[in-house]
């Protein structure tokens, strides 16, 4: 018989649950916990200095492993604080287990000092949600929580617990088995030889990779399906590094800010197979309007995304891995010949870069240069903004999780918690930031934590001293009428990195760029690189929020389109 | 007649019942609620009673059938604490005994 608080058995559930770091900030609702967690052996606790900064720390270890990762915040704001956190792992799909503190039972609805009702507040945001109201409960819902968190489509469970709970003696005979991932089946067998049928049929198919292929650990069989059919295939910007970007088949990231050649290429096709992917609107563009005249076939884990917003020829509602493996002896090889040199005349025609372009002064450039010294055990994070779509277009990634980015939520502030995230889970592996000024900005505190930590994050800060991609609507939308996107203050970024005891360097105009980063990536630890961009650096091509993805604005050879 | 009848009202307007099955514990009915007021779907009636030894609750709710009620079923049945969903066609009579008390 086991006898012990409700603290020390959620400590004990979360290393037999195998958890070994957990991200978090104490404070009065949750000091029973942390002093339950000062006694464990296995797990190391990462002091944070914002709790969205814990939130997206345990992010960075959920998207490098796949793992579901854990996070602490107290009752109030410390909970208020995480929020943000968890709404960007929600969209995103992430594996995440927040556990909150909670004013005393018997204080809940008081209006308590800190007390927010953080359960309310997290029901549109997580997967699901506990209030825990007996600590015996405690037994079912920590292994209920990592089950819900890594099963079907993974995403975030918080779990609130009412300090009373904490401090409660709960007495059990045997721990629960901790929670694993539920196996689901693959879709049913006759939509699959429906799907293999549309896709024998098709002559101008393209295959879509999303983040499900990723979660799904089904890059493999989505590449053999692509070779054996010869679908051209293209990513979204969850799903790059589904397909390494060199494959003869890649079409790239398709969307907002694809190559031209990828979203013209989209207007051709018969057939749309969409493999884990869930339409959003930053890729599919004006939806009446994508791929007209294609049938779709759309894989997804999660019935409720397929025909949510187009509709499905045939739908395979399953694991997307077993649904693949189910397929790919039932479709003919077959080489498309016509069709694979329409995409490669196109991909010719319209290239993604030109050599002017990729110049190390020039954002393409620095990418580039960055991608040329690291081989792909690296581990790149971006933040958001123009950095973010720079690195989508042009970054060679070539193997699944190697790119962590706030996709849906699109979270300025995510990226340099969650860089310190995966170069805790993966200390082995060299971890790059592709950062902005404005999102450096949103966690800068965080500074702290990766020096603490010695994480081996570096940190590229593309300053164009200002809210880039907020200029850039401005200006082709809003007649150049700039308002709240330039920063008024030029802060010096190595100045502020030295303060926390970060090496820092800042890149100027014409500077060796090429022995600069390999002294940077050479020595272990965080450091900070400050490059100048200019302001009239634009992402390009784009299309329009609510336009066709047909009407790209910008870019290379814009002017041999007609479209 | 009464098909034509019918075919005029439009697919806004016809009434639908859903019938769930649903763990009994505070929070369910604002998961389920959540799931319409974020969609801007009114939920035109709701009645919910405890079953059995109450660990359960049967919870009917009353809804105008239109474009978004197939994604909100989807949603609901997403929701762990929800054990079973039935899709009522038409309005269901437990409404029409509960209408006498707004009478």
């Amino acid at each position: 018989m086991y006898e012990m608080t409700g603290a020390r058995a959620i400590i004990g559930l979360l290393e037999r649950q195998g958890i070994d770091t957990i991200a978090g900030i104490p404070g009065g609702a949750n000091l029973p916990l942390y002093d339950a967690l000062r006694d464990s052996r296995t797990i190391r606790h990462v002091l944070c200095r914002h709790e969205q900064g814990a939130g997206f720390l345990a992010q960075g270890i959920a998207r490098s492993t796949g793992q579901a990762a854990v996070c602490f915040a107290t009752s109030g704001p410390g909970a208020t604080n995480i929020l943000t956190a968890i709404a960007d792992a929600y969209l995103d799909s992430i594996p995440l287990v927040c556990i909150t503190g909670q004013v005393p039972t018997s204080l809940i609805g008081t209006d308590a000092f800190q007390e927010v009702d953080i359960y309310g507040l997290s029901i549109p945001i997580t997967k699901h949600n506990y209030l825990v109201r007996s600590a015996d409960d405690l037994l079912r819902i920590l292994p209920e929580a990592f089950t819900l968190a890594l099963s079907g489509r993974p995403g975030p469970v918080l779990i609130d617990v009412p300090k009373d709970i904490q401090t409660a003696t709960i007495r059990f005979a045997r721990w629960p088995e901790p929670g694993c991932r539920r196996e689901v089946p693959a879709a049913d067998g006759e939509a699959i030889a429906q799907a293999a049928r549309l896709i024998d049929a098709a002559e101008r198919p393209i295959l879509c990779l999303g983040g499900g292929i990723i979660h799904g650990g089904a890059s493999d069989l989505a590449r053999e399906l692509a070779e054996k059919c010869s679908l051209p295939t293209t990513m979204t910007l969850m799903g790059l590094g589904a397909m390494p970007a060199d494959h003869p088949l890649a079409l790239g990231m398709l969307g907002m800010h694809a190559a031209r050649s990828t979203n013209m290429a989209l207007q051709e096709c018969d057939l749309f197979i969409a493999a884990g992917a869930r339409f959003d609107d930053r890729a599919t563009g004006k939806l009446v309007e994508f791929c007209p005249g294609a049938g779709i076939v759309h894989m997804d884990i999660d019935a409720s995304e397929v025909s949510k917003l187009k509709t499905a020829t045939v739908g395979l509602v399953g694991d997307v891995r077993h649904t693949l493996a189910a397929l790919l002896p039932l479709v003919r090889r077959r080489s498309r010949g016509a069709w694979r040199h329409t995409t490669a005349m196109l991909r010719r025609m319209y290239p993604m870069t030109l050599p002017e372009a990729t110049v190390p002064e020039r954002p393409y450039g620095l990418i580039l240069k960055v991608a040329e010294l690291l081989d792909e055990e690296a581990v790149v994070v971006t933040d958001v903004g123009k950095h973010q779509m720079w690195t989508a277009q042009v970054y060679p990634f070539s193997r699944p999780r190697q790119l962590l980015t706030s996709g849906g939520l699109g979270t300025m502030g995510f990226g340099l918690p969650t860089a310190i995230g995966a170069a805790l889970a993966m200390p082995q592996r060299p971890v790059v930031l592709f950062t902005g000024d404005g999102s450096l900005q949103m966690n800068l505190q965080e500074l702290a934590t990766a020096v603490e930590q010695r994480a081996n994050v570096k940190i590229l800060v593309m300053n164009n001293r200002s809210l880039g991609l907020v200029r850039q609507q401005q200006r082709l939308f809003y007649n150049e009428r700039h308002i709240a996107c330039d920063f008024q203050l030029d802060v010096d970024f190595c100045t502020i990195a030295r303060g926390y005891g970060i090496p820092s360097f800042n890149a100027p105009a014409g500077c060796d760029l090429d022995s600069l980063l390999r002294q940077v990536f050479a020595v272990p630890g965080p450091c900070l690189v400050n490059v100048l961009v200019g302001r009239e650096e634009e992402v390009y091509p784009m299309v329009p929020p609510g336009a066709a993805n047909s009407e790209m604005l910008g870019g290379f050879y814009a002017e041999r389109c007609t479209c | 007649m009464l098909n034509d009848a019918l075919a005029e009202l439009s697919a806004e307007e016809r009434g639908a019942t859903l019938e769930l099955t649903v763990n009994n514990h505070p929070g369910v009915m604002s998961h389920i609620c959540g799931l319409f007021s974020r969609r801007a779907y009114n939920l035109e009636g709701i009645v919910c009673l405890p079953q059995g030894d109450g660990a359960t609750s049967r919870m009917w709710l009353r809804v105008n059938e239109n474009a978004k009620l197939q994604q909100v079923m989807r949603q609901v049945e997403k929701l762990p604490d929800v054990l079973a969903l039935v899709h009522h066609p038409a309005e269901h009579e437990i409404f029409s005994l509960v209408g006498r008390f707004t009478a």
